[in-house]
């Protein structure tokens, strides 16, 4: 590797690059799927390579190559320059990069006991078996799908400043979904496990971090429930909020909407811009007083956690909402740079050696209020609502205004309490007035950490795995639709 | 060591009881804009080899698929051999079938893989720029991308089947906005060699589109006559096309499972006699021409199925369900034909003509729109789907655009819009926007709804 990088940047500064960058990714996957407790598929993949990127004449160059060799890293590196060249004609901005630190050398492991890739395959396959058997086994419950991804993720970097570094992480995600169908009235319901996912080793899967025989024991009688619920009827609810789907209220209606890349418009054509632009950065009323949100590159077990972004940038914590006010955005170096911020608060990423580095989500977080209420505390104050549990449908506009989502599982809420669960719900606001609506969260007790690997951005379109920590919350006043009238029967 | 090379000495390696070998050479360029001005842009190779080694058991037949890129000479017996133990340790596989037999095929075997370069942006790049400076001077910014990809695959079986196929795919999306970017417009293509892009076709067309947002109209949410162009429906019917998996609507958990048992194959979905189909040879939407996979996902696909021929496929003829995807295996635990998936997707009706423009000239009121965004699944049962109006939702008035309309978030099922169209226009090559990461050969029709189901307004422009 260190051969590779040293023979690319030596051509690149030859070549004259202002800034180049090398980059080796080696991506160890596994996927396996079971289908009622056979197995439908199991892969292993191994994707490895290296990228030069560099800056030329005040224009990007990127180039990626697979044949690991110093003269291919020289072929590779001169191609980046090419690339730059052929695009100099049609930049009209030079490309600046903020100041960061030279880290000479330095190596990052992030936290977990034990590599999923060195269990035997036999043993993940037993176990997923085990559990769908557990699920096929009860009443009402006709299908079983069981899914579990892992990734070992190992990245070097070197550029010319004299920054090295060399990490690996590990994340996995195991799901199981089970299926009720009533074959006489053609319909059906699913129940999934919200187990979420993280970066955590096989151990997560053995006991640590999620309690997966509780929640597998539970799942069929959540579904027999489910599947006999009467229908919501549309109209405003007070809704208590669970972290396992008010995660991704958060992902798409405050992650993605405080990248900067999004606010400046350079996802305008794909992923879309943000209504918190930079000209609301400091007033904008985002939502209630007591809502408090963190980016962070840092948090134990976070999938988007690393020691140092694809950039040399070393990863940090920062707020982004403060009581209530927009205050901070996610950065890498050009848009530090663009706008003044002084230095990157580590969000480049690029999710395999073919693609280039770009802003990319950190583990943006809702805080809980110290001392603040349970989730039944938060219950017992509600007259008429809902209270939602798990993730599933999402959708949100091209500015982050107008969303929509679905959940696991909901149960009505009458006069503080528990009353069954309810079907064919979806919740539906605007970013600012939902945020705005938020009355109450939970304590510290409450929190966890929620997420997803598949979040997608940019063009060629890029992967990335993302962590949001949130407590339970009380929002008033939000508007919900019965999804079969919406389907107009 | 060509890819060739590497199936060969693979399958030669190969202890197993059976295999495939799939060697894939991908090459790829791009440039990406925003702004009037270049924000990224790069020139990728890779490679990759996959081992799908197939052993024989008492309880059934395993198959273990071990891929990996950067293979040399010197890794690929360990390739072969991972791939035999992740065989051994998977159990009997739920898709088994006997590997595909050799067939007659014309394929170029001994030719190398073809490879693009950053070159293939040779004669867009200067178009391009000159468009930024002609749109900056308009008072527009120019928003985009282009990507040109060739990818060689290699389909070697230890039953002597050889199989293959380089597969060009393009496009090209420019999106204008207006300085303050109140008035959006998209414009989209999908190309095989960028021979046939007109940058400066595609920036006049954004011009007049944000001309049309010169006067701006607020709506409410509500049900609307309203003009989908092909872009549009190519997101709806890819949505309906992945969902359309045989296993899972014989289970009885799709929106094509029969109420009392079996699927919905032989009932009449459209209200209008619409075909909609694949084929490996549709001219200008071309194909590869036989199953390639590493991965059997969901019912849909299936490693056992590699090198299986395809052949233009109807899903729906006439406005009938005719067929759903159907992997060999399930094909044959259910004494029907397979139904492998195929990348194009062409919807059209006989004697449909008219075009976007003629549907529009002959519309009282009603709302046009340019695609559709962020397009998810609400309900499998109905595929409610979820999803925003984006870049351009016109008012039509008396045959005529006379305005630019808010943005909406809409709920709707594909497959009951099929069952409401009041106008089929004719069959266009279309770049869908939603999934053209992953999918970019469709011909679609543009399709009036009368009724369309705006859920509420969306702010956003």
């Amino acid at each position: 590797m260190r051969r590779l990088a040293e023979a690319a940047l030596d051509r690149a500064r030859e070549l004259g690059a202002g800034h180049a960058d090398f980059r080796f990714e080696r991506l160890r996957s596994q996927d396996i799927s079971l289908h009622d407790g056979k197995l439908d598929s199991a892969r292993d993949g191994e994707d490895l390579g290296f990228a030069v990127r560099v800056v030329h004449d005040g224009t990007w160059g990127f180039a990626a190559g697979v044949d690991l060799t110093p003269d291919a890293a020289v072929r590779v590196a001169e191609q980046a320059v090419e690339v730059a060249k052929v695009s100099r004609p049609v930049n009209f901005e030079p490309v600046e990069l903020a100041d960061e630190p030279v880290y000479p050398d330095v190596t990052w492991v992030s936290a977990y006991d034990i590599d999923p890739f060195e269990v035997p395959d036999p043993e993940k396959i037993g176990l997923l078996t085990e559990w769908s058997e557990r699920l096929l086994s009860a009443d009402g419950v006709d299908h079983v799908d069981a899914a579990l991804e892992q990734v070992l993720e190992n990245k070097f970097y070197a550029d010319l400043a004299g920054t090295i570094t060399t990490q690996q992480r590990v994340r996995l995600h195991p799901l199981l979904t089970a299926t009720s169908v009533d074959r006489a009235s053609g319909s059906f319901e699913t129940m999934q496990t919200l187990g979420p996912p993280v970066g955590r080793g096989w151990e997560y899967l053995t006991g640590t971090g999620w309690d997966w025989d509780a929640e597998l024991a539970q799942i069929p009688e959540w579904l027999a429930e489910k599947m006999k619920a009467p229908s919501v009827d549309p109209g405003s609810y007070g809704l208590v909020i669970h972290p396992t789907n008010l995660w991704l209220t958060i992902h798409e209606s405050i992650g993605h909407a405080t990248e900067l890349d999004r606010a400046l418009g350079y996802e305008a054509a794909y992923a879309g811009t943000s209504f918190a632009t930079f000209d609301k950065l400091g007033q904008l009323k985002y939502g209630s007083d007591i809502m408090n949100v963190t980016g962070d590159r840092t948090v134990e077990h976070g999938l988007s956690t690393i020691g140092y972004d694809d950039e040399g940038v070393r990863t940090q914590s920062w707020d982004i909402v403060r009581d209530g006010v927009l205050v901070g955005y996610q950065l890498d170096r050009r848009m530090a740079k663009l706008r003044g911020f002084g230095r990157s608060n580590g969000c480049a990423y690029a999710d395999s050696s073919r693609h280039i580095p770009v802003q990319r989500m950190a583990n943006v977080s809702v805080q809980p209020a110290p001392g603040g209420p349970s989730v039944d505390e938060l219950i017992s104050g509600v007259r008429r609502g809902i209270y939602i549990v798990g993730a599933k449908s999402w959708s949100i506009d091209m500015q982050r205004y107008n969303f929509q989502f679905t959940g696991q599982r909901f149960f009505r809420i009458e006069d503080g309490r528990l009353a069954g669960q309810l079907r064919d719900v979806a919740y539906q606001a605007t970013t600012t007035e939902f945020w705005g609506s938020m009355e109450a969260v939970g304590g510290p007790e409450t929190v966890l950490l929620g997420g997803a690997f598949n979040c997608g951005k940019a063009q060629p379109g890029q992967v990335a795995a993302v962590s949001h920590g949130c407590p339970v919350a009380l929002f008033r006043g939000v508007n919900v639709l019965n999804t079969v009238r919406e389907a107009g029967r | 060591m060509s890819p060739q090379e590497t199936v060969e000495r693979a399958l030669a390696l190969s202890k197993a009881d059976g295999g495939v070998v799939v060697a894939t050479e991908r090459s790829e360029a791009n440039l990406r804009w925003a702004n009037n001005t270049l924000t990224t842009n790069g020139s990728m190779r890779s490679r990759s080899v996959a081992v799908i080694s197939v052993v024989n058991g008492a309880a059934g037949t395993a198959a273990g698929v071990v891929e990996r890129s950067a293979v040399t000479d010197d890794t690929l017996e360990d390739l072969v051999r991972a791939s035999e133990r992740a065989a051994r340790d998977a159990g009997p596989a739920d898709d088994a079938a006997p590997l595909v037999e050799p067939y007659e095929t014309k394929d170029p075997w001994e030719d190398g893989p073809q490879e693009t370069s950053i070159g293939v942006f040779s004669g867009f790049a200067p178009a391009l720029g000159e468009a930024f400076r002609r749109a900056a001077g308009e008072q527009r910014l120019l928003f985009g991308f282009a990507e040109h990809v060739l990818e060689t695959r290699y389909v070697g079986s230890s039953t002597g089947l050889r199989r293959r196929h380089t597969q060009p795919t393009g496009k090209v999306e420019v999106n204008g906005k207006s300085p303050d970017y109140s008035r959006s417009a998209w414009v989209g293509q999908s190309t095989r060699d960028f021979g046939d892009v007109d940058v400066h076709g595609l920036d006049s067309e954004l011009g007049q589109r944000l001309g049309w947002a010169q006067r701006s109209i607020e709506l409410p949410a509500g049900r609307y006559e309203t003009i989908l162009p092909p872009t549009a429906i190519a997101d709806l019917m890819f949505y309906l096309y992945i969902s359309a998996g045989a296993r899972d609507a014989e289970e009885g958990r799709t929106v094509f499972s029969k109420p009392g048992g079996g699927t919905r194959i032989g009932e009449q979905l459209a209200s209008a006699p619409v075909t909609l189909r694949s084929d490996p040879a549709e001219p200008g939407l071309e194909c590869e021409p036989f199953s390639a996979t590493t991965v059997s996902f969901g019912g849909l696909t299936s490693v056992f199925d590699n090198g299986y021929p395809l052949r233009s496929t109807d899903w729906i003829r006439s406005g009938v369900l005719a067929d759903l995807i159907r992997t060999r295996a399930w094909a044959a635990k259910t004494g029907a034909e397979p139904a492998p998936m195929i990348d194009n997707l062409v919807l059209d009706a006989p004697d449909a003509s008219a075009s976007v423009d003629e549907m529009v000239a002959r519309t009282e009121r009603g709302l046009l729109l340019t695609c559709l965004w962020y397009i998810r699944e609400v309900d499998p049962q109905t595929l409610l789907l979820t999803g925003l109006t984006r870049d351009g939702v016109y008012l039509v008035d008396g045959g005529e655009v006379t305005g630019a309309v808010n943005n909406f978030r809409w709920n709707e099922s594909p497959v009951d819009l099929l069952g409401r169209l009041a106008e089929v226009g004719r069959s266009e090559r279309c770049l869908p926007r939603e999934w053209n990461d992953y999918f970019t050969r469709a011909s679609m029709p543009t399709l009036r709804i009368p009724d369309f189901n705006m859920s509420t307004v969306s702010r956003a422009s």
